[in-house]
């Protein structure tokens, strides 16, 4: 018998949280979006869980998606951050304030 | 639920146990490094836990997907851009630019696990009805028949709307990293003494004026900016 899916619930709710905690307390951009990463494994942990406590295969379709949007998210998102770079020369989340009023 | 856990066998209570260590060690080492690359480096180790309870599950494609396109990919282009920009300096953790910002977190991170903990202890989770999908193991087919079979059939429509995904993502990743042409405006930063001979403007700010690249956007544009970032996820 295997582990209970509890516990592996529990597990992806610990890492969730620590990657939110990570994003509220980082201030470097690209730390921020591995922590955004840390978040998406943790749904991605819950969601292959419940595929086999339900026994259904869609869970990991959707996980399959995930890692796809994932991959596009990172692509964009650290050409973003390049281009910020280029022009500020800095990746601290609190030196991008040109929209500040 | 400890009874649950230890019904379970020995070498499976070792693997979650060991892989759950390595993954909220990992997860700790993201948050608390002050280098970027340690935290990157802490990420594959938390990604490879990860895998290793998708493989603990059955799902073993999705596990082969996770190295591959995680720790093969998507890390790799981290550290590339954290070498890239050279931000790999250490980030002073202590100063703290929002007063209260650090307890508050803590605070909201407490009140969330308590309460999944206690939602867990209380409650069945695993109700709802089925989806349409099939069974993990149907017709005791192995794990990437059925899930080749979900995404080609129920799933095909999605999966045709991730290569479109995918290629807007690369078309995007190149058109930001693209160092902009001499002579092309940065309009935040363009000097206004050299805002030169105004050109009629035909279609928005993408004219193509021929002032000198001296002129035009300076600070951190270094030279060796480069040209693919973006192409490898």
């Amino acid at each position: 018998m295997s582990i209970p899916g509890e516990w592996y619930l529990i597990l992806a709710a610990a890492l969730f949280i620590l990657g939110a905690l990570g994003l509220l307390v980082r201030r470097n951009v690209l730390v921020m979006f591995m922590c955004i990463e840390l978040m998406l494994n943790a749904a991605n942990l819950t969601f292959v869980t419940y595929s086999r406590m339900l026994g259904d295969i869609g869970g990991q379709v959707v996980v399959f998606f995930v890692l796809v949007v994932a991959a596009a998210e990172v692509v964009v998102g650290l050409g973003i951050v390049v281009a910020i770079f280029r022009r500020r020369a800095s990746s601290s989340a609190d030196d991008l304030n040109a929209l500040k009023g | 639920m400890s009874g649950a856990m230890l019904a379970a066998t020995v070498p499976d209570s070792l693997t979650f146990a060991i892989s759950a260590a390595v993954i909220l060690a990992g997860a700790f080492g993201v948050i608390t490094s002050r280098n970027a690359v340690h935290a990157a480096l802490s990420l594959v180790m938390t990604l490879f836990g990860v895998a290793v309870l998708f493989i603990e599950q059955q799902a073993s494609f999705l596990a082969a997907v996770q190295i591959i396109v995680y720790a093969g990919a998507i890390v790799v282009l981290f550290l590339f851009v954290i070498m890239f920009l050279g931000v790999d300096r250490r980030e002073n953790v202590a100063e703290e630019p929002l007063r209260g910002q650090r307890p508050l977190a803590l605070l909201l991170v407490a009140v969330a696990i308590g309460g999944v903990i206690a939602l867990e202890v209380s409650a069945h989770w695993a109700t709802g009805a089925h989806a349409v999908a099939g069974s993990t193991t149907a017709g005791h087919h192995s794990n990437v028949y059925v899930l080749g079979k979900a995404v080609f059939t129920t799933y095909l429509f999605a999966f045709e709307a991730t290569a479109a995904l995918l290629v807007i993502a690369v078309v995007g990743a190149v058109v930001l990293a693209k160092r902009p042409r001499a002579g092309e405006s940065q309009d935040e930063e363009r000097p206004e003494e050299s805002a030169g001979p105004q050109e009629p403007v035909v279609g928005g700010s993408s004219v193509d004026d021929e002032r000198p690249a001296a002129l035009v956007g300076g600070g951190a544009s270094s030279s060796g900016a480069a040209e693919d970032d973006g192409g490898g996820g």
